[in-house]
């Protein structure tokens, strides 16, 4: 079970429109708020694209037990730097945290492998949600598949299975 | 006679009384006063600084062009501190360069005041000019010098 803590990045999907405030769903026991205002870019007027159902990259601004947690997709100096509605396509799947913390280590052996097997994108949100993107559906679904398997494989066992696909 | 005082009296004694009672049954701690030690234990929630985690948007092999910037932009964040340290100390260093440039400086300014007097001695050879003696003396001969010089060439 994810707890939000201020500063983490996490993928929240939309659930709600209340008026100037979205609600998304992050894995945590309460639905967060993100304002539309909190986007780069982004003033009364012109309002960013958001409907139900769309993912989004963001962090916490406030995360404490008492409080409804809220976010935001801006830096501290306005920047987006990476933040907001993940596009199209993907796959989103959970794992768990612990996985999470090690794919996000400074030098992770298993993202090293996969960035040289082809071209993909990846997202990883702190509260074990990660998100793929590839160029065919195949490959997605096999670097999906690695990701959920890499908790429980060894290393080798690892690199034997990234053999396969390479070979291929 | 007197019950209207003894009366009040006899109220402040009861109210006095009462306080008393009050401030009895009220507790209160007898120990010394503890000092406030100043706690070394901060609490971290977020195990991002802990293990110094990466980013989590990331690209490969040139899917989203502009997620590998942000990729090498947020990496090299912990390296540029580093970079903000050795500019300090090159900066000593340019100090030097500064001080060769300010001389420079000093002598294309006063380059500025002169073309004019020796644009005034390049067309009136002959006549003398009293106001500015020193540097138009100095000035000639070592224009004429140089001119000099140039005639062997010739």
């Amino acid at each position: 079970q994810y707890v939000p803590v201020k500063g983490d990045h996490v993928i929240g999907i939309v659930t709600a429109k209340a008026g100037d405030v979205f609600k998304l769903d992050v894995g945590g026991s309460e639905p967060a708020a993100l304002s539309y205002l909190a986007f780069e870019g982004a003033t009364k007027r012109n309002r960013p694209n958001v409907q139900v159902g769309d993912l989004i990259y963001g962090q916490f601004l406030v995360a404490n037990k008492d409080m409804e947690p809220e976010m935001v997709c801006i830096d501290s100096s306005g920047k987006s730097s990476g933040m907001g509605i993940i596009g199209q396509d993907g796959f989103l799947f959970k794992v768990s945290l612990g996985l999470i913390r090690k794919l996000l280590a400074p030098k992770c052996e298993i993202i090293q492998e996969l960035s040289q097997l082809y071209p993909f994108e990846l997202v990883l949100g702190m509260n074990g949600r990660i998100w793929v993107k590839a160029k065919t559906v195949q490959q997605t679904l096999i670097i999906v598949n690695i990701l959920e398997a890499c908790e429980y494989m060894t290393a080798e066992q690892r690199r034997q299975a990234l053999a396969k696909f390479l070979g291929k | 006679f007197m019950q209207r005082g003894l009366d009040s009296q006899t109220k402040k004694q009861l109210e006095e009384e009462e306080k008393k009672i009050i401030s009895e049954e009220h507790w209160y701690l007898d120990v010394p006063d503890l000092k406030e030690k100043e706690s070394c234990i901060i609490e971290e929630r977020s195990f991002i600084p802990c293990e110094d985690l990466v980013y989590g948007r990331m690209s490969f092999k040139g899917f989203n062009p502009e997620i590998e910037k942000l990729m090498i932009q947020m990496n090299s964040k912990c390296k540029e501190e580093e970079i903000e340290v050795d500019d300090k100390m090159e900066a000593d260093v340019s100090d030097e360069e500064m001080a060769r440039r300010y001389e420079t400086l000093v002598g294309t300014i006063g380059k500025k005041f002169l073309r004019k007097r020796d644009q005034r001695v390049l067309k009136d050879d002959d006549e003398d000019d009293a106001v500015d003696e020193d540097r138009n003396s100095n000035i000639i001969p070592s224009k004429k010098a140089k001119k000099m010089f140039l005639k062997p060439q010739d």
